[in-house]
């Protein structure tokens, strides 16, 4: 295990050190690597390794980010509080929906459809509210101040990413080899084998789903103080929410760095389909790849990306010990 | 006071009848068995036990506690721990780990459940296997995985679903070894099983049910000869034909 | 108008809306009756049978009433492809790894649309001169009614050829029993190849017959999807009967809704009874299967 801290090591150095190399627009990319990397391990800590599936993630990211917009707006109020009253908000939201659903055993597809359920609920609710922007969104104000939760340039939004990321891997490793995690992990494989040995599967199941929503909606405030502009078709939208668990699925379900290689895998994926060939009227093309890409992978590399990349790296890093 | 005892015990499936009023009793530190034809009910008996089934009448009394109406996951934490007949590892985590998952339920600590973890891997024979993931493991050595899982939970009454069934003689008279040793430890069994050799050999009283009746009961030698049971078993011909 | 007047309008027109509904279900329906798995790429298919039917009017000038065949064949061809490369690998998968795929497809599908055709709303200029019909004070309009009938009618098709036909005996029998049918000789494979084909035909059709009544354009897949979700469950999953009730139910519950809720929010209401349904009835109205 050793070797591979110390791999990590070096990585987040060289990524702690790029932006002195980097210009804006790279920068930016580097961002959203981040981003996608960060919230799709939110999602991952309920799907990944809890098993139950979510479809409806961006209701959390909406949260967050009309949370704290709105209370910037109205009162002033910090992002970086009103991150945390949006995170609140979330969990809250989400004891709701997993009350519902774990309480009345809706498992698989029912559960599926019951995140797709709220989130397009919350998105029609929100559609219909002036104070939130209604029909046509909201566009925030650029005052750039670190209260404000905005910066010039990308660079801050790059550490604060990166920040936000790392974060998201330590507390996922910490949640893995938690008697927590190991819990979940037992309800996702076989949840009444785990009841039968005196787990509380609904009461686990609710706490990874009470941690997953509370750290997607940090990254929807994020969201929205980077994009500066908020509409609920996109916030609350299927979209984000498919686009969310692409990279995680593609890295690896149920691991700690699956969903940060799947991001670093897609997202520059998109970037350069984006610009190569939009330009010729192909707007579209990187979310046609990104499906090839994941049916291919779910269908010959079930278990991610992250298990080859072990296996080729291990005669390097010594990765297969008694770890854990 | 007795381990485990049930008074009444009735479940129906739609109209049908699987079990009807049931009395049992496990006394503390026994080893009961319970057998019958297939389809007589046993496995039933046993979900309603661990609360998995909920039963139509009858109660259920853990070490003087009413458990009747408590959740499954409730009864293994006060220390009714139980097999499936169609074992259930966690088949992507390693063999250690699914016993950790047992072991964690009462002991908070990571590190001392992954200790007393390993002293249940060698205590079943499964230390050469530990890191190996579960879904790696032939049919009897997930049998040991599930018992020692549930061991790890640090039970009172263990109720064994079919533990030795497709088990070669020699695999069969290992676990009776184990058995007899989970046992001395002060664990009372209450195992369903079709391999009469083990039910003999391990048994300090043995029940049959039949069609969810209670057909006999008594200490082993005296069941299988008990004309009832070996018609049930045979059927009439064969108890005619022997005269 | 008075209240009775508006009530019995807005009810004549949920039925209608729920013919097409339930049409709009019946594949969905279907697909999972057969093989359990939920085609999440079903209402992106619905989206390319509405551009194939838009194509075939603008350059062809044929009618969608008469076209809906040409895009119910090709979305067949695209379903049996889609099941014989793909659906037929993740038929033993766990759920979650069943469900990313086929999104993933509506993924692809969605945006090769968006490449091909562009995000604008695209609706027949030519006019469909049907007329409304009147019957006391009640509204007909003349291409819902058509829609409804043609959607009733299809769905009746489906029925009749499953109970039947020879290679509908051999799909129930898939479905009710794998090994079995196998055992008897069923190619299940090349079976559930043709019973997603007719799924997918389904969705061809349906989209054809709701050309005349919305503008069409990329993005709409979601919408259908999950409309297509709360009336198979409403109905029962599998229970191709059901998805009719399903989807009648559900046209009704949202046409009436406008009677006190913005015309905008009436999605809130069909997935708050989806929601409903679920927690209290999971079989749907008509028992589903599998």
């Amino acid at each position: 295990m050793k070797r591979l801290y110390v791999f990590l090591a070096l990585l987040l150095t060289i990524l702690l050190i790029l932006p002195l190399f980097l210009d804006k627009y790279v920068l930016g990319i580097f961002v959203m690597i981040f981003f996608f990397a960060y919230i799709g391990q939110s999602w991952n800590i309920l799907t990944g390794y809890t098993g139950h599936i979510s479809l409806g993630h961006a209701l959390y990211l909406g949260i967050g980010a009309y949370t704290s917009t709105y209370l910037a707006q109205t009162y002033g109020l910090s992002p970086w509080i009103g991150m945390f009253i949006g995170g609140g908000l979330a969990v809250i939201i989400s004891m709701f929906l997993g009350f519902l659903g774990f309480r009345f055993g809706l498992r698989g597809v029912y559960f599926v459809i019951l995140t797709i359920a709220f989130a397009e609920i919350t998105r029609l609710l929100v559609s219909h509210i002036e104070a939130l922007g209604s029909f046509s969104g909201i566009f925030l104000d650029f005052s750039p101040s670190f209260k404000n939760f905005q910066f010039r340039g990308n660079k801050a939004y790059y550490y604060i990413s990166l920040c936000f990321m790392v974060l998201a891997v330590i507390v996922t490793r910490l949640i893995e080899t938690s008697r927590i995690g190991r819990f979940m992990v037992a309800i996702r494989e076989d949840e009444e084998a785990a009841e039968s040995l005196g787990v509380n599967a609904f009461k686990y199941s609710m706490i990874a789903l009470g941690i997953s929503a509370f750290m997607t909606s940090l990254g929807g405030t994020f969201y929205a103080n980077f994009i500066y502009y908020l509409h609920p078709n996109i916030m609350f939208g299927m979209n984000f929410s498919i686009e969310l668990i692409l990279r995680p699925i593609v890295g690896g379900m149920g691991t700690v760095l699956g969903p940060v290689l799947g991001s670093f895998i897609l997202t520059p994926l998109s970037e350069i389909s984006r610009v190569y060939f939009s330009k010729g009227g192909l707007e579209g093309l990187h979310l046609v790849l990104y499906g090839i890409l994941t049916v291919l992978i779910v269908l010959f590399m079930r278990r991610g990306v992250l298990v080859y990349v072990q296996k080729l790296l291990n005669p390097i890093l010594k990765l297969e010990d008694e770890s854990k | 006071m007795n381990a485990l005892e049930t008074n009444a015990l009735s479940k129906s499936f739609g109209g049908l009848k699987a079990v009807s009023d049931l009395d049992l009793s496990l006394g503390q530190g026994e080893i009961l068995g319970l057998i019958g034809p297939n389809g007589a009910g046993k496995t039933t008996v046993f979900n309603c036990l661990s609360r998995f089934l909920p039963m139509d009448s009858g109660q259920t009394i853990f070490y003087g506690r009413d458990i009747t109406d408590l959740k499954p996951h409730v009864v293994s934490q006060l220390g009714l721990a139980r097999t499936f007949q169609i074992v259930r590892p966690f088949l992507t985590i390693s063999v250690l780990e699914n016993i950790m998952v047992g072991a964690l339920v009462k002991e908070k600590s990571v590190k001392k459940a992954k200790a007393q973890s390993m002293s249940i891997l060698e205590l079943v024979g499964l230390e050469d296997v530990k890191d190996r993931p579960a879904s790696e493991l032939p049919l009897p050595r997930r049998k040991r995985l599930e018992m020692a899982r549930a061991l790890a939970t640090k039970p009172k009454v263990l109720l064994l679903d079919e533990v030795m069934a497709g088990l070669n003689p020699t695999e069969v008279d290992e676990l009776i070894v184990l058995l007899k040793k989970i046992n001395r430890q002060g664990i009372s069994i209450f195992l369903i099983e079709h391999v009469m050799r083990g039910v003999m050999a391990l048994s300090n009283r043995v029940i049959v049910i039949n069609y969810g009746v209670k057909i006999a009961e008594g200490p082993p030698d005296e069941v299988v000869k008990n004309k009832q049971v070996v018609e049930a078993y045979l059927g009439k011909e064969f108890l005619s034909a022997q005269g | 108008m008075d209240q009775m007047t508006l009530g019995l309008q807005l009810a004549v027109q949920g039925v209608l809306l729920g013919g097409i509904y339930g049409l709009i279900a019946v594949g969905l329906s279907f697909i999972f009756g057969v093989m359990g798995i939920i085609n999440f790429a079903h209402g992106q298919m619905i989206v390319l049978g509405m551009y194939i039917s838009y194509w075939i009017l603008v350059l062809l000038g044929i009618d969608p009433y008469l076209n809906f065949i040409a895009g119910a064949c090709i979305l067949f061809a695209m379903g049996y492809l889609l099941q014989s490369s793909t659906v037929n690998r993740i038929l033993d998968f766990p759920e979650a790894m069943q469900v990313v795929p086929l999104v993933a497809v509506g993924l692809v599908l969605e945006n090769l649309i968006l490449m091909l055709w562009g995000p604008d709303h695209r609706s027949p200029e030519t006019a469909f001169n049907l007329s409304t019909i009147w019957i006391d004070k009640i509204m007909i309009d003349g291409s819902k009614l058509i829609a409804f009938v043609l959607a009733i009618v299809l769905t009746l098709g489906v029925f009749l050829f499953l109970k039947k036909s020879n290679i509908g005996k051999s799909i129930r029998a898939a479905a009710d029993n794998r090994t079995g049918a196998v055992l008897v000789g069923i190619n299940v494979n090349r079976i559930n190849n043709f019973a997603f084909g007719l799924g997918a035909a389904t969705t061809g059709a349906a989209g054809a017959l709701l050309l005349p009544l919305m503008p069409v354009s990329p993005h709409m897949g979601h919408d259908f999807t999950l409309t297509a979700f709360v009336v198979v469950i409403l109905g029962g999953m599998g229970n191709l009967w059901g998805a009719l009730l399903g989807g009648l139910i559900l046209g009704l519950a949202e046409s009436l809704s406008i009677l006190v809720l913005p015309p905008t929010m009436k999605q809130v209401v069909s997935f708050i009874l989806l929601i409903i349904i679920m927690l209290f009835r999971p079989q749907g109205l008509l028992k589903g299967h599998k």
